[in-house]
């Protein structure tokens, strides 16, 4: 199949293309940006005026819920709400049922995903068996089943030893260690950030440190091991300082961020509103802003949507006693680009963080469109507003606290591998 | 989600009383005013008043409680309501029934309003939030959020004793991390404006950032109590007194302990009070519980006239009082 998406400003932070440009694709793969190929006739021709188009969009942290949760959602679902976001690229933490410590549950996702054919999906293995931190999972299968990183997610592994060489192994195979930095103990089934929103609500709060002391804990054995370490879902400033701190140092440390922790705060669960519970949790407006400012420096190469969709039960309970989490694949790139309107990105830096960055952290084949890469394409509209509702949201969780809020950019084609997996009609 | 106050109806009315945060002074003082005009109805030969006729409450306890359940369906019996009391811990919770299965049950019975007390924080708001639109519900009590009726009967004994809020200084002694008491009098004393709040605690029973609740923070008893008007110490639960928060009962009496001696320390016509149930020997000696300044007691009676009020007002039956009404 050729196509032609003509007439679009083609931001491409891979190969420093930023214009208004034709983009040519060919049997799954960019042809050319500019000119045509000699004799190219188009089978699709997407008009693109007034549009951008930029690579697929990755993201490196979407719970599709398949295997297990299937009441909650499924890798089909999901997909395709991803596409209709201008997702190319999922990485699934690897807290499904089982869990990912298996080539054969890697496969099985990997699998479905092609089957459903929306977007592609890369699991993360699990560091330790079951997730249970206590004994190391079979990485090097994992990784012959198309794994690039392992992660063990929030369940902490409480044992520095058992850490260390989980990283020491992972690193044999050069494979990319996620941390969720969470410390178990200062974390202590806390709700919400511990501030003065918790003690106003009397819910258990999570101290800022809860994450500082897991990070600082963290770098001390990265340091000692060398393994390339990426830390997934900041949400303070502080951390980030670290980060950027060894960074300087030379260390092979990456992070990201979720768009909601971009724009929300703990006073947004003032009303205990059970949509804005979410973990790590919400916290100062002063963090928020410090987690805008170390992204804008790069510290914090890529924005993740953190997507968790749950049925409606889940959130139907007083606050504490809710499922953490927020429906996000469909709100990645408005809220991303909210982010350029409030000055804190350049249009070409949001993208790099949704694109470039992530797949680089990832390690995989993506955000790129030189000729002869593969052809995952995201084509929005950076001006069109549209309110959020929950009838049009293709998820199958409809828990978000952005319900009702005025977005702006809306994706009107994506295509995956050069095949147009989805297209906007209003 | 709807972010307007979610315990005033469309007229600005009371309808549910979650919290006292939000709540205006004015509303607070009728509160007051009515539970005053309530004490002679109790004090009667007939103890009962038609305002609630035909109306039925219920009181759905997820956590066990006699005292502040009592108080509340004597009150509703002297507002003349029908009155269904259901302990959860043993019913349809442990059946795996949700909360809200549980309060769809009830409502589908024509109930009108719910006291409602568990052990989760929001618990009470997540109640209202999704009640029936003639339904009203009071907080008898949620997680460590508020427990805004106690407040109340708080804040009536306060101005029985001492007339006005506005020149006062008042102390709160102990566990505040722990406390919907502590959080539910701090709002309520900020909102009727008194002069100063003070909490007093040792560092791991203070929450974090208290002073954005208004209060000044005091780690030391005898800084603490000088000049102050009120003390109101807290109840320390058993599960704190050993371990995590602190080393000893011995060390906490030695420290935060009321007694005579520190009483000196504080205005000689402070006033003592303790929302209960009273540990003597860990928050407060006895001398002290029992001596001339405790109106410990004086808040028990209270109870039941403050929450008449309340109730009376949820259901908006106050605005037609009159003296009459209630003879």
């Amino acid at each position: 199949m050729r196509v032609q998406i003509s007439g679009g400003r083609v931001i491409d932070p891979a190969n420093d293309i930023d214009g208004r440009l034709n983009l040519f694709i060919a049997d799954g793969k960019v042809v050319a940006c500019g000119h045509a190929p000699d004799g190219f006739d188009a089978d699709i021709n997407i008009d693109a005026t007034n549009r951008i188009v930029c690579p697929g969009l990755v993201d490196l942290r979407a719970h599709l819920r398949e295997p297990g949760q299937e009441h909650k959602a499924t890798i089909e679902s999901e997909c395709r709400a991803a596409a209709h976001g201008g997702i190319t690229t999922l990485c699934c933490p690897p807290t499904t049922t089982p869990a990912v410590d298996t080539p054969a549950v890697a496969s099985l996702i990997i699998r479905r995903a092609e089957t459903a054919g929306l977007a592609r999906v890369v699991p993360l293995g699990a560091m330790t068996r079951g997730l249970d931190g206590k004994h190391l999972s079979e990485m090097a299968a994992l990784r012959v089943a198309g794994c690039t990183g392992v992660s063990n997610d929030f369940r902490s592994i409480d044992n520095p030893l058992i850490l260390s060489r989980a990283m020491e192994y992972a690193a044999t195979f050069d494979l990319t260690v996620f941390i969720n930095a969470q410390n178990p103990h200062l974390a202590n089934n806390g709700t919400v950030h511990a501030g003065a929103v918790s003690s106003r609500l009397g819910l258990a709060g999570i101290p800022a440190a809860a994450e500082t002391v897991a990070v600082a804990a963290c770098l001390a054995l990265v340091e000692q091991i060398g393994v390339r370490t990426h830390f997934s879902l900041l949400s303070t400033t502080r951390a980030a300082q670290m980060i950027a701190r060894a960074q300087h140092d030379g260390l092979p440390v990456t992070a990201d961020v979720s768009a909601h922790h971009l724009h929300l705060t703990e006073n947004d669960v003032l009303d205990f509103d059970s949509q804005c519970h979410v973990m790590p949790p919400l916290r100062t407006l002063r963090d928020r802003d410090g987690l805008r400012q170390w992204l804008a420096r790069d510290t914090i190469a890529a924005i993740c949507s953190d997507h968790q969709p749950h049925e409606a039960d889940a959130k139907l309970a007083p606050f504490g006693e809710t499922a953490t989490g927020i429906t996000a694949l469909e709100t990645l790139l408005p809220l991303s680009l909210r982010l350029v309107d409030d000055g804190v990105l350049t249009i070409n830096e949001m993208i790099a963080s949704l694109t470039l960055r992530p797949a680089r952290i990832l390690g995989v084949e993506a955000g790129d469109l030189a000729p002869g890469r593969r052809a995952d394409v995201c084509v929005f509209d950076p001006e069109h507003y549209w309110v959020l509702s929950r009838d049009r949201l293709v998820s199958r969780g409809h828990n978000t606290p952005f319900l009702d809020w005025e977005l702006k950019g809306r994706v009107t084609h994506t295509l995956l591998g050069g095949v147009p997996v989805f297209e906007y009609k209003p | 989600m709807d972010k307007r106050n979610i315990q005033l109806d469309d007229n600005g009315q009371l309808r549910h009383f979650l919290t006292i945060e939000g709540l205006k002074r004015q509303l607070l003082v009728d509160i007051l005013d009515a539970a005053e005009s309530f004490t002679s109805v109790t004090e009667q030969t007939v103890k009962k008043v038609p305002l609630l006729r035909g109306k039925t409450i219920v009181n759905l306890f997820f956590e066990s409680s006699t005292r502040t359940r009592t108080t509340f369906e004597l009150a509703a019996k002297r507002l003349s309501a029908d009155v269904l009391n259901i302990n959860i811990n043993a019913s349809a919770t442990t059946k795996g029934e949700t909360l809200l299965d549980t309060q769809r049950n009830l409502e589908a019975m024509q109930c009108d309003m719910f006291v409602v007390r568990h052990a989760v924080s929001g618990a009470a708001h997540f109640i209202a939030r999704h009640a029936a639109p003639h339904v009203s519900v009071i907080n008898a009590g949620d997680g460590s959020h508020a427990h805004p009726t106690q407040a109340m009967l708080d804040m009536f004994t306060i101005r029985h004793h001492k007339g006005e809020f506005h020149k006062l200084r008042v102390a709160i002694v102990g566990d505040i991390l722990h406390s919907r008491v502590a959080r539910s009098q701090i709002h309520a004393l900020s909102t009727l404006g008194v002069e100063e709040i003070r909490v007093i605690g040792p560092k791991t029973l203070i929450p974090v950032e208290a002073h954005t609740l208004g209060v000044h923070v005091h780690h030391d008893l005898r800084t603490g109590l000088r000049d102050i008007d009120v003390i109101i110490t807290l109840r320390l639960q058993h599960e704190r007194m050993s371990g995590a928060f602190l080393p000893s009962e011995h060390e906490y009496f030695q420290l935060y302990g009321l007694t005579e001696a520190r009483l000196e320390l504080a205005k000689p016509d402070a006033i003592i009070m303790h929302p209960g149930p009273i540990n003597r020997g860990v928050e407060i000696e006895s001398a002290v519980a029992d001596g001339p300044r405790s109106v410990i007691l004086n808040q028990v009676a209270h109870g039941t006239a403050v929450r008449m009020a309340i109730m009376a007002k949820a259901m908006q039956r106050l605005p037609n009082l009159s003296a009459r009404e209630l003879h």
